[in-house]
């Protein structure tokens, strides 16, 4: 890829809006992600963060708005109208949950098969061929081991695949998660607040995690994140959401410097969410 | 310390002494008497007493049992914790040594008529446990009118066989065909229903099911079902005494004739259907197929965002095992000759569920245990007749204290990285 042509507009969300009962969760939100770079999501609690997330991935229907995803060959997705599975296996938008949903009771190496459902059924020729045990599938899954095995490397879980995956250590548990989720092959690949739980060394580890998978894949990640220090180091671009409306957009530099961001993070009643390195922010607007 | 736990479960057991009690007071203490002066009431109080003495002793005991077998008794072990990364090699070993007895049992010194009579009906469960608990045990769908498939595939085969005339091995696939595609029927509808919901719709389809085969008699017999269903051949040899057509089973293998050769036939048929259910089930568990069954089982919401179709796996999972049912009901109604709708009562799901979660949920050699157990065993104690619910309710309970996932609840991993690399270096 060359490295002078800027990077490819994929993900583009336009006034989108989406109401529960009296509460306005996401209000006229327009933004959009790139190929090849980090866009992290980030605002105070209840902000609306993973109702955006679900918007994007078909769990929620948007009441208003367009969500278009764009593949490199130049295909569009219109998401807000697919549905949640299609999303997935079409438009290859997958996502991780903010409370971590693994297939507790079957091994990790049968998680990140199970990423690679749709491949594997096909050349499975809907089980006719598996039942068969003809070489066209063995060979097909062969590969799909192959590339569970370089994600397991990547997170540092091979030694754990023949494990349950619900008997991992809560880390290794959020790892599993993005690693299977690769395994799906993302065009965009959404993380709800991986580094939640994590403690620093670990969260440092992600970072390097998701700047590899950058690197390597191109993926375009979308990312909510509570942790600055995560926010700060890796992400090429923020969105700052605050009672689903959008209140910031810019370099990481730019945002930590806003106002409407700093009264935002202020305004919240636990000021525990406070960031640090906007706490600093903070300090230096105030005098 | 001790004595905490001893007050505790002095506690514990006097309250379920009184609730005992209670219960009793009504169901043991009171007695209608018919007397020359007209009815009388009779009170009983010493079988109350017994009885709140009895669960008062019961509960202590258990109390003291767990504290015994400590780790064995805890029922908050979770779905991981039943997970053995071990391939269960002696499982595998005691699976063989299983089949090769059934194999050999209808040639073994103490086997008669009987026994493999028996034998046979034991194994007409194990089968439709196999196949129910791709949809319990693997897809986590509770189907409580699983019986109404079993019907389906009885009533195909009688009535293809008896009015158009098919063999037996034509029929089979048919009435599979047949039964998969009302288990799609009732699928489209009702699997967006989770848990109890979609047990009560499909203990209400077992339900129809069986209804209709009662009041459409003009195709299904009414009550009286249908008699006289073509029993099955040897290869078109049939095994009666004699027979119109041709030489029968007998006369062609210069044998003496002997009803025996009908019952083993039979029971070498269900064994071979049970087989192939069994390898049927071993084989799809590996494939993408069985591991989206099971993943939906685990998580149906990461399914979607990994972009599994949960509506078609779970359509594919009540078709497959409907199939099973399909299967296993035209059997039965070959080897009865006759089959009316009393054979297939909602007692006859809640029969094969039983099976399926007293084996341990996706456990296949925990099926056969259960079905032993359930059927085997109260055709032996015939005499015991009626005490059978009472036993199949104690048995239950205790399955629920000693092992709460069933009698061998444990899952190993349908394929491993470890034996991958072994076999590469
Ligand atoms: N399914 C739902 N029904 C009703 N309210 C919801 C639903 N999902 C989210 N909300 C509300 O929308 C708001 C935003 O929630 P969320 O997106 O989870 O915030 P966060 O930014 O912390 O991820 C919250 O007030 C939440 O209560
Ligand atoms: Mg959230």
């Amino acid at each position: 890829m060359n490295k002078d042509t800027l990077p490819q507009r994929i993900l583009e969300v336009e006034r989108l809006s989406i109401r529960f009962g009296g509460l306005l969760a996401v209000n006229d939100l327009s933004f959009a992600a790139h190929d090849r770079e980090i866009t992290a999501i980030i605002g105070p609690n209840g902000a609306g963060k993973t109702t955006v997330f679900n918007c994007l991935t078909g769990f929620y229907k948007p009441g208003v708005g367009r969500i278009r995803l764009t593949h490199a060959d130049g295909r569009d997705y219109l998401l807000e109208r697919m549905d949640d599975f299609r999303i997935a296996r079409e438009a290859r938008v997958v996502r991780t949950f903010q409370n971590i949903r693994l297939f507790a009771g079957m091994s990790v190496l049968e998680n990140l098969l199970v990423a690679q459902h749709a491949a594997l059924m096909r050349a499975s020729l809907f089980s006719v061929a598996g039942m068969l045990g003809l070489p066209s599938y063995r060979k097909a899954e062969k590969i799909a081991i192959e590339r569970a095995r370089h994600w397991l490397e990547k997170t540092e879980l091979i030694a754990a695949a023949d494990e349950a995956a619900g008997s991992l250590p809560y880390g290794a548990q959020r790892r599993l998660e993005i690693a299977r989720a690769m395994c799906a092959e993302p065009v965009l690949l959404c993380l709800d607040e991986p580094a939640a739980g994590l403690n620093p060394h670990e969260s440092l580890e992600l970072n390097e995690l998701l700047l590899a998978i950058r690197a390597e894949t191109g993926t375009a990640i979308l990312l909510i994140e509570h942790d600055m220090s995560v926010v700060m180091q890796i992400s090429d671009h923020v969105i700052v959401l605050d009672h689903g409306a959008k209140i910031a957009d810019g370099s990481p530099q730019a945002v930590r410097a806003d106002e409407a961001v700093i009264h935002a993070y202020l305004g919240t009643p636990d000021s525990e969410d406070l960031p640090p390195d906007l706490a600093i922010g903070i300090a230096k607007a105030g005098r | 310390m001790t004595a905490l736990r001893l007050r505790t479960e002095l506690v514990d057991a006097l309250i379920a002494a009184f609730v005992a009690a209670l219960l009793a007071l009504p169901l043991l203490g009171f007695k209608l008497t018919d007397s020359a002066t007209g009815l009388s009431l009779d009170y009983r109080w010493p079988l109350v007493g017994y009885a709140a003495g009895a669960v008062f002793t019961g509960r202590l005991a258990i109390g003291q049992l767990r504290h015994f077998f400590g780790a064995r008794f805890d029922r908050t072990r979770g779905q991981s914790d039943i997970y053995s990364a071990d391939p269960g090699r002696a499982r595998i070993m005691f699976g063989w040594a299983l089949i090769a007895i059934a194999l050999v049992l209808p040639w073994l010194p103490f086997a008669d008529k009987g026994l493999v009579d028996k034998a046979t009906l034991v194994l007409i469960y194990v089968m439709l446990g196999w196949g129910l608990n791709i949809v319990v045990g693997l897809a986590g769908l509770l189907d409580l009118g699983y019986v109404a498939f079993y019907a389906i595939g009885a009533y195909a085969y009688a009535l293809l066989a008896k009015t158009f005339g098919i063999s037996f091995w034509l029929c089979l696939p048919l009435a599979g065909l047949l039964a998969a595609s009302f288990g799609i029927l009732l699928g489209f509808p009702v699997l967006r229903l989770r848990g109890d919901y979609l047990a009560i719709v499909t203990l209400g389809f077992g339900e129809i099911i069986r209804v209709i085969l009662q009041n459409w008699g003009e195709v299904t017999g009414g009550p009286n079902g249908i008699n006289s269903v073509p029993r099955p051949t040897f290869f078109g040899l049939p095994f009666s005494a004699i027979s119109p057509t041709g030489p029968t089973f007998h006369e062609f293998f210069g044998l003496p004739f002997s009803p025996v050769h009908r019952i083993y036939f039979l029971y070498y048929l269900i064994l071979a259907l049970a087989l192939f259910t069994n390898i049927f089930i071993i084989r799809i568990r590996r494939l993408p197929a069985g591991r989206a069954w099971e993943a939906l089982r685990e998580d149906e919401t990461a399914c979607k965002s990994l972009g599994i179709n949960p509506t078609l796996t779970k359509l594919a999972a009540f078709a497959t095992g409907a199939c099973f049912a399909g299967f296993a009901g035209s059997f039965f109604a070959t080897r009865q000759g006759f089959i009316s709708p009393e054979s297939f009562s909602f007692i006859e799901s809640a029969i094969i569920l039983a099976v399926v979660v007293l084996g341990g949920m996706g456990s296949q050699i925990g099926i056969v245990f259960a079905a032993l157990l359930l059927v085997g065993l109260p055709e032996w104690f015939r005499e015991l007749e009626q005490y059978r619910m009472l036993a199949f309710g104690a048995a239950m309970v205790l399955i629920m204290l000693w092992r709460p996932r069933g009698l061998l609840a444990s899952r190993s991993p349908t394929v491993r990285l470890g034996k991958l690399a072994e076999a590469a270096s």
